[in-house]
């Protein structure tokens, strides 16, 4: 007999090893989340897909799924806690959905419309933050970065490069580049590289690709996240 | 540069776990890590230069910019505040003619804060080029600032400057039965493991860090993969399974907490011995005392006395002729209060950011390069080797049903007699605050600003898990103390010390930072306060780890004992913005150059 858990009620198999997060997605249930992507070493920083298991708050992307567990995700409580720490991501950096280019195809976008977010709530830090434009073909814009790694993780575990990294502490925390100058330009970033698509917000752009999809007509626009999660896990992500 | 880089690398076996040892002392020559040091150390340890840049961003004692050759820091503890650190702080950077978080002009002395240097019995505190100063003074300052101008060097001051007092108050158990050299290892020897393991089982030994887990069990467990039952563990041949290790947590980073640095001063020999006695237990042949950096004055001292334990045959290959093998290392920290956490230790022990990991696995399985690891704090290992020596008995008689033995306490703030004490558990506070002669209280902060405040009507509580659980810090107010200031300096110290890792707690303490500084300028309306305690709950129920779990203690336990002090600070309006609208338009007053009434706004108040 295969062993299961439950998440909100709902008894869900599992195998040994599969995180909640896993167990969850291959039942076709829709935990948020920013930080996780399923190709990627699990990092668990984003909090969105905290989930309390026999009532202890715990990371659905890095939990291993056990026996016995009662899962709770669909919670009046969780849910708002997510809707603040989504706000959180918002205010903490500088994020103008109305002339970002990502707009339409923002994770961070559709998981606040997702999650009924309609204001900042907090208070906005304005943090001044740069744009590295010196590559030929691909964009940072730091102000966009919400520190999930998925850049750094990419360009280690898909690209086999080491071209980003997560420096500083506490609210100081930035997105630093593998190169001598610091800027992307002097890093054999290639514009094929996982790492230069990956990014869940608009802080890493292909250049001179912005508006080839009109608005209207792009991933989000007309799906919500959680479909969009769920079919990509079903048939194989971009 | 190049060769001094070179040979340090070379002289540390091209390690890349030893980056933070390397930044120290790159540090300390240079007054900064400069860039081609960051190249260089990428290429000989092979590690990315985005490695180095981080690490150096995350730790508070290493900087990307030079500081002067004389770097003094100010402790930001509460208890520095209380015995006048602000007047202090502003006459000096006056006589050193530099502002707080610069460098002069001529690059010879700079100026900044940092957190608790664990001198709270003995301050205003503070460091010089990473050594500590106690009892800073106005003549002190004088002094200080001559020596400086004239540059002399750190060896040629008044030793009484760096003076560090033990102040051990009361002596209970385990300060009263110190071990003789070698005699928890010869006791475990004549008992054997498993029966020590049992004694230490027996005794309900917890955790002294503040967690409180039964450090019997951490042992088991970080060995129980190897052996089905504990009983096999004297029929196995020692040391030679899968690599183990031991760290000492010295990490001592609670502001008020400064016991570790008392033990490591005057009982470094039975911490030790009791690092070695878990270690012959759980079969680990490497050890490391994680010493926070504000204790490097302790450094030379420990690693004397670890020579001096290699010599008796305590430590190093052939332990008593036991076949036992187990060697310390000391590895400092470099400023940063997270690393008091497990896990983010184990990284900063192998190199890196101290942020704590994802768990399960925890340490005892996974730890130090991802092999099974003891962490205790201290106390703990010192405890350990006591009860080595004397028995499990000996150790459960005192105390409470749940909390066996005594505890030691940092007692500090506004009493007659600040310093070390140790009581049983199940000391009342009322007691505690008798010894010390402390009068006109008003609070206290136990277990420091994570732990909880309480008030002057909770005299009959009493240490322990079960009650008041403490990693040792107890910080006395009286009644000219004002609540909010405490509180204020605590959650400025939490969103300072926030790793940054996980969303709530980066971006939930320097919220809770701006909102509680909000409500104190009178800036705060009616939904303020409600707000305040909302973020403090989010922040505690899904933050990472235990610092951003504990970073709304402050607020959340005098909210909940003095709702009035906040309440009362609230502008009796339904909303008041989150800035100031005159202030707002200055920029443009320049600008326009005007000044007259049409170019100012006031806030509207709205009658509630």
């Amino acid at each position: 007999m295969s062993k299961s858990i439950t998440i909100d009620g709902q008894s869900i198999p599992f195998i040994d090893g599969q995180t909640i997060m896993e167990a969850a997605t291959a039942a076709g249930i829709y935990i948020p989340h920013l930080c996780h992507h399923p190709e990627y070493t699990p990092h668990g920083s984003c909090k969105l897909c905290n989930v309390k298991v026999n009532g202890r708050v715990c990371s659905a992307c890095t939990f291993p799924a056990m026996e016995d567990q009662e899962v709770l995700s669909n919670t009046a409580e969780l849910i708002n806690d997510r809707q603040k720490i989504t706000q959180m991501l918002f205010v903490e950096g500088n994020h103008f959905c109305p002339s970002c280019e990502k707009s339409g195809n923002c994770q961070l976008q559709a998981v606040a419309y997702h999650l009924n977010m309609l204001d900042n709530y907090f208070p906005l830090f304005y943090p001044t933050r740069k744009v590295d434009a010196s590559h030929a073909e691909i964009l940072i814009d730091h102000n966009r970065c919400i520190f999930c790694t998925l850049c750094v993780r990419a360009s280690q575990e898909a690209d086999n490069k080491d071209i980003f990294a997560i420096s500083g502490r506490g609210i100081n925390k930035h997105l630093i580049i593998n190169s001598t100058s610091g800027l992307l330009r002097e890093t054999d970033i290639d514009i094929k590289d996982q790492a230069a698509h990956i990014c869940p917000t608009g802080a890493i752009l292909i250049k001179y690709t912005a508006y080839q999809v009109p608005i209207g007509e792009r991933t989000y626009d007309h799906t919500e996240i959680d479909q969009v999660s769920l079919n990509l896990e079903k048939h194989g992500h971009e | 540069m190049i060769h001094f880089v070179q040979d340090l690398v070379e002289s540390n076996h091209y390690l890349p776990t030893r980056l933070l040892h390397l930044l120290r002392e790159i540090q300390a020559r240079y007054h900064y890590i400069p860039n081609t040091a960051i190249e260089q150390l990428a290429e000989l340890l092979n590690i990315p230069r985005t490695h180095i840049i981080s690490v150096i961003e995350f730790y508070s004692f290493f900087h990307l910019t030079p500081r002067g050759q004389y770097d003094l820091l100010i402790s930001d503890s509460i208890t520095d505040h209380m015995l006048g650190k602000i007047p202090l702080l502003d006459y000096l950077t006056k006589k050193l003619e530099v502002k707080v978080g610069e460098v002069r002009h001529d690059d010879l002395v700079s100026i900044d804060n940092t957190s608790c240097t664990g001198m709270c019995d003995q301050g205003p505190a503070g460091l010089i080029n990473g050594y500590a100063l106690t009892n800073l003074s106005l003549t002190r300052i004088d002094h200080l600032t001559d020596l400086i101008n004239q540059q002399i060097p750190l060896e040629e001051w008044p030793s009484d400057y760096f003076l560090v007092k033990d102040n051990i108050q009361k002596k209970d158990l385990l300060l009263n039965n110190p071990v003789h050299m070698g005699d928890a290892l010869i006791s475990m020897f004549n008992r054997g493991k498993a029966e020590t393991l049992n004694e230490i089982n027996f005794s309900e030994l917890r955790g002294r860090g503040g967690a409180g887990y039964k450090t019997a069990w951490k042992w088991q467990l970080c060995c129980e993969n190897e052996y089905q039952n504990v009983d096999a563990l004297d029929n196995v041949a020692t040391n030679n399974h899968q690599t183990r290790y031991v760290v000492c947590n010295a990490d001592e980073g609670e502001p008020g907490t400064f016991k570790d640095r008392v033990l490591l001063n005057s009982y470094a020999h039975q911490v030790f011995e009791g690092m070695t006695l878990c270690a012959a237990i759980i079969g680990a042949e490497h050890g490391f005392l994680y010493l926070r950096g504000e204790y490097l004055y302790l450094y030379e001292k420990l690693q004397t006395i670890l020579k001096d334990r290699r010599e008796a045959g305590l430590l190093g290959k052939n332990i008593l002729n036991k076949n036992l093998n187990f060697d310390i290392e000391i590895c400092l920290g470099a400023g940063a209060y997270i690393c008091g956490e497990e896990s983010a230790l184990i990284e900063s022990l192998e190199g890196k950011m101290g942020i704590p990991r994802n768990r399960p696995p925890y340490p005892v399985t996974q730890g130090y390069l991802s092999k099974p690891t003891v962490v205790n704090n201290v106390e703990t290992f010192m405890a350990a080797a006591s009860i080595s020596v004397y028995g499990g008995e000996w150790f459960a008689k005192i105390g409470t049903e749940k909390s066996k033995g005594t505890k030691l306490l940092s007692i500090c703030g506004d009493c007659d007699r600040s310093g070390i004490y140790e009581y049983p558990f199940g000391t009342t506070i009322y007691t505690i605050l008798n010894d010390c002669g402390a009068s006109d209280v008003q609070g206290i902060q136990i277990g420091g600003p994570s732990g909880i405040f309480i008030s002057n009507h909770e005299f009959e509580r009493q240490l322990g898990f079960e009650d008041l659980a403490t990693g040792g810090s107890f910080i006395i107010f009286n009644h000219t103390r004002n609540i909010l200031d405490i509180v204020n300096n605590f959650t400025h110290f939490f969103a300072h010390e926030s790793c940054g890792f996980c969303t709530p707690c980066r971006v939930g303490t320097s919220l809770l930072k701006n909102q509680l500084n909000k409500i104190i300028d009178g800036h705060g309306s009616t939904g303020d306060v409600v707000a305040l305690e909302e973020l403090c709950q989010i922040i505690k129920k899904q933050s990472h780890c235990g610092l951003g779990q504990t970073a709304a203690n402050p607020i959340l336990t005098t909210l909940s004992r003095y709702p009035e002090l906040y309440q009362g600070l609230l502008k009796k309006i339904s909303y008041e913005p989150g800035f100031d609208l005159d202030e707002a338009l200055e920029a443009a007053r320049k600008l326009s150059g005007r000044d007259d009434t049409n170019a100012h706004l006031t806030q509207v108040e709205i009658a509630s």
